[in-house]
């Protein structure tokens, strides 16, 4: 299952350049839980020297954040072999608690809409009526496993179901835009910047339901004619990751579907790790040249929110006069290579004093499902950051990905700092800057 | 050598000398993640263990000699010479954990620092004061200063400052049989007894296991610039480097590539170098900035005269840290050539450069390998790398033979075996080559009057009987 991988393995020359990029590496300080460890280690379960149990656990605490490719002088596609692994591993037994939490939410929950709607549903009811005030006083989420109740404590607030639905300028069912309600800034062009369909997500969509109708705002403001892709569902990556390819090719084909049915220019994402593995697809259709093909072309149209914003004529922005750093997400700089746009977008709004992060390409600890199933863990590598962001005197963090924003939610919570540090999208930035607001 | 079996018994007495049992990693994962180092081959530890300070590790060291475990000093293992490798078994003394101390003392002129300390925090915080510590290894960034100075580590700016040895002032040091003793001092002059500072620094961990050392530090030049100056002809950018170097102007840094590393970085990160070419020097001067203007034009005029097709002069440090950029790039680049690199670091004297040249040349036909040649000109530190592929066989053999006579050549021109990355398991059947009979037994006796039973680092820098080079082990 490993031979694949053998030949990717061998291009590291163990030169050790990965490791201060390592956030596990920094916070266990062992080789074994480093870039350069879990290659070799992927090598010798290639070479039959050691049982691929015997590198679960180390392949188990990479967050996958692939800051080791930023890093690496020798160009290892380390995102290949850690996936090659995970799959390689998930074919061993591995402990009854992660495989069922990981079960349980790749399978059963991300794929389907409707289910995720109703937890949405069911989060709000859960958040308006009186159950949270009750909960929180007796303190019943205290009781539950995998620090359930910090989780619940930083989870934004949701929309009531009947406001989770679509701008009215937008379309759904692939056909064109109705002309916004209220004139945009700038008139839509004849040959205007492009037609983009916009991919929601999974989680995305339920936690930051407001980050994808501001989304859609914003490119509608700079001209971009909005659809969503209709029929799209999970981006697949969490899988992929995990060693679940079957259901990640399953998923990958879905949006192909969506995307081509919707006929746009741009696919574009504002979850740095969906817009990581969509250009990634075609990977998983090694061996079906006609399918590989659809990714391949579905991979040249995805673009992250930053990069069409950035390209486009935006609107006058009004001042604000704030201190502001910016969290990247690690699939956004380091798998899509996406470092300026976001920055230059923050910086080109008035007012604001933006201050680069100590070691902005260190990964947060969010990492997928990562700060669940690996909660200590991620919760020393989210106080790397956090240590950082009391001198810097700051009131917004800006991310670029919903996992980093709740995980930088929960550090800053733990550090003390939420009354003085508030964590937004990038998008939510620029539509306080730009003076647009959605409903919610 | 018989070495004693780590067995339960031992392990116990292990566990109470080491407070933190999360600091003692015996997992098939852990020890085989401390199996390798920057260099070629593996091989597997018994136990990898992460003291925190030197009486753990004078606990260590007694247990071990007591009880005749091989023990391995590391740092972060970026070393190219095999120095850290546990090639006999036993434990991996793992001391990046001990970086908690990194003290400058501006009076003094002098950093204080514990080993696991990255060279490039040091840099970093000597800058903070307008101060330098001049050893600049291109590992800087992953090195530990431990690791720095137990392989005596150079880097480009050894031709005008000098290497580490040239700033250790003073060592603490845990010996093999565990007492803690301390060698030197804070000053800059110290001919109290025998030098065993100068001894340990550069001995690759086989004497004591270095646990704080006091380094020297110089004010930070107040102005540097850069020249690149492109050569169609390789023996004439030799004759430019000699006539540069005799003509009173000291480079701080002054690095050749020769046509196999710019065509790599060519093909790595196209930047329109002219792959053509046969060498390309880049110079780099530092001091006043009205001495810094003049030497680096002089520089560049000697350049002309001998026959390089161009000279550019970047206006800034901006476009300055550009051209840098291209010498940094040749490693990665030519690593993208083969799965395996052999990186040699030959040292001839300055003016055999051209003749080191030729032999390489000489050797990369007669054996069809894949050499590339670029490195410290200035003083004569070649950085011969040869890209192979570990699974070909018949390749590896010509490899093998090829090493061997890049060696000889070294020697033969009045050079040495290794300028910089020390001897390790690479180059110890290569020794007496060098040093002769008497010289290699002078340090045979030396080592075994500080480690009788050779617990320290066992299998480096002296051949043994019947030890198989590692290239040759395949």
């Amino acid at each position: 299952m490993l031979q694949a991988v053998r030949e990717k393995t061998a291009a590291c020359v163990q030169c050790g350049y990965c490791l201060p990029s390592c956030p596990t590496y920094r916070v266990t300080g062992q080789e074994t839980h480093s870039p350069r460890g879990r290659i070799h280690l992927v090598k010798m379960a290639a070479e039959g020297r050691l049982p691929t149990a015997a590198i679960a656990d180390p392949l188990d605490l990479c967050l996958a954040c692939r800051a080791c490719e930023t890093a690496c002088p020798s160009g290892v596609e380390y995102g290949q072999i850690h996936a090659a692994a995970r799959r390689a591993i998930a074919a061993a037994p591995e402990p009854p608690l992660a495989r069922g939490v990981r079960r349980l939410i790749f399978r059963s929950i991300l794929p389907y809409p409707r289910r995720l709607s109703l937890i949405a549903n069911g989060l709000w009811a859960y958040q308006k009526s009186g159950i949270r005030r009750l909960v929180r006083r007796w303190k019943l989420l205290d009781k539950l496993p995998g620090q359930l109740g910090q989780w619940e404590q930083i989870l934004p607030d949701l929309p009531a179901p009947h406001r989770r639905r679509l701008p009215d300028h937008v379309s759904d069912k692939g056909g064109r835009k109705t002309p916004r309600p209220s004139a945009p800034a700038e008139p839509a062009m004849p040959d205007g910047p492009g037609k983009v369909g916009l991919f929601h997500g999974c989680i995305m969509e339920v936690l930051y339901h407001r980050v994808n109708r501001l989304s859609m705002e914003l490119l509608a403001r700079c001209g971009y004619e909005v659809h969503l892709l209709a029929g799209q569902t999970c981006c697949g990556a969490l899988h992929a990751h995990n060693g679940d390819d079957d259901l990640a090719v399953r998923l990958a084909k879905r949006n192909i579907e969506a995307a081509e049915r919707a006929g746009v220019d741009w696919i574009v994402g504002n979850a740095g790790g969906c817009g990581a593995h969509m250009p990634e697809s075609p990977a998983l259709f090694a061996g079906d040249p006609a399918w590989q093909a659809r990714a391949q072309a579905f991979a040249d149209k995805v673009r992250d929110i930053s990069q069409l914003l950035w390209e486009a004529k935006r609107p006058q922005a009004k001042t604000l006069p704030v201190a502001v750093t910016y969290q990247p997400s690690c699939h956004l700089a380091h798998v899509q290579k996406v470092t300026d746009a976001p920055r230059k977008l923050i910086q080109s709004i008035p007012g604001i004093r933006y201050r680069e992060i100590p070691h902005p390409e260190l990964c947060c600890g969010s990492a997928g499902v990562y700060n669940l199933l690996h909660f200590d863990t991620a919760m020393q590598i989210v106080a790397l950051k956090t240590a950082n962001l009391r001198d810097m005197q700051v009131s917004y963090v800006v991310t670029s990905n919903p996992g980093c924003q709740l995980q930088m939610q929960m550090g800053i919570r733990r550090e003390g700092l939420s009354s003085s540090i508030r964590v937004v999208h990038l998008v939510e930035l620029l539509a306080e800057a730009w003076g647009i607001d959605v409903p919610s | 050598m018989n070495y004693g079996q780590l067995d339960n018994d031992k392990l116990l007495e292990l566990r109470a000398i080491v407070a933190d049992h999360r600091h003692l990693l015996s997992s098939p994962a852990d020890r085989h993640s401390y199996s390798y180092d920057a260099s070629y081959g593996t091989f597997l530890p018994d136990l990898v263990v992460q003291p925190v300070s030197a009486a753990e590790i004078a606990g260590i060291m007694k247990w071990a000699n007591r009880h005749r475990i091989p023990v391995y000093p590391r740092g972060q293992a970026s070393n190219l010479s095999g120095g850290s490798l546990p090639v006999y078994g036993g434990v991996v003394l793992d001391l990046t954990r001990m970086n908690d101390k990194l003290e400058i003392v501006p009076e003094d002129l002098i950093a204080v620092v514990s080993p696991g300390v990255l060279t490039a925090h040091i840099h970093r915080a000597a800058a903070a004061y307008g101060l330098m510590y001049p050893p600049d290894p291109s590992s800087a960034a992953i090195s530990t200063i431990g690791g720095n100075l137990a392989e005596n580590s150079g880097g480009p700016r050894g031709l005008k400052y000098g290497v580490t040895k040239d700033y250790v002032i003073g060592l603490e040091i845990v010996t093999p049989q565990g007492e803690i003793v301390r060698t030197g001092g804070r000053t800059v002059k110290n001919v109290t007894g025998y030098d065993l500072t100068r001894l340990i620094v550069g001995s690759e961990g086989t004497l004591g296991i270095i646990t704080e050392a006091t380094l020297r530090l110089i004010p930070k030049p107040p102005a540097a610039a850069t020249l690149m100056a492109v050569f169609d002809d390789l023996v004439h950018a030799g004759q430019a480097i000699t006539r540069i170097l005799t003509s009173g102007i000291l480079p701080s840094k002054l690095e050749i590539m020769d046509q196999e590393s710019i065509r790599a970085v060519e093909s790595y990160r196209p930047g329109g170098l002219p792959v053509d070419a046969e060498a390309i020097l880049l110079i780099e001067v530092d001091g006043h900035p009205a001495a810094v203007a003049d030497e680096i034009r002089q520089a560049g005029e000697f350049c002309r005269r001998y026959g390089a097709r161009s000279v550019h002069i970047p206006e800034d440090a901006a476009a300055a840290e550009k051209y840098w950029q291209i010498r940094k790039y040749v490693s990665p680049a030519i690593a993208r050539i083969k799965p395996t690199k052999i990186s040699e670091d030959a040292t001839v004297p300055r003016s055999q450069i051209p003749a080191m040249f030729a032999k390489l040349k000489a050797i990369r036909e007669k054996y069809r390998i894949h050499l590339v040649v670029f490195g410290h000109a200035g003083d004569g530190n070649l950085h011969p790398n040869i890209l192979c592929d570990e699974r070909d066989a018949d390749e590896m053999k010509r490899v093998a033979a090829a090493v061997r006579e890049i060696f000889a050549a070294a020697v033969e021109l009045g050079g040495t075996l290794s300028g910089e990355h020390g001897i390790g398991l690479m180059k110890a059947p290569f020794m007496e080559m060098e040093l002769g009979e008497a010289g290699l037994d002078l340090m045979r006796r030396i080592k075994a009057a500080w480690d009788p039973n050779h617990i320290l680092n066992p299998g480096k820098i002296f051949p043994e009987p019947g030890q198989k080079w590692v290239l040759e082990r395949a």
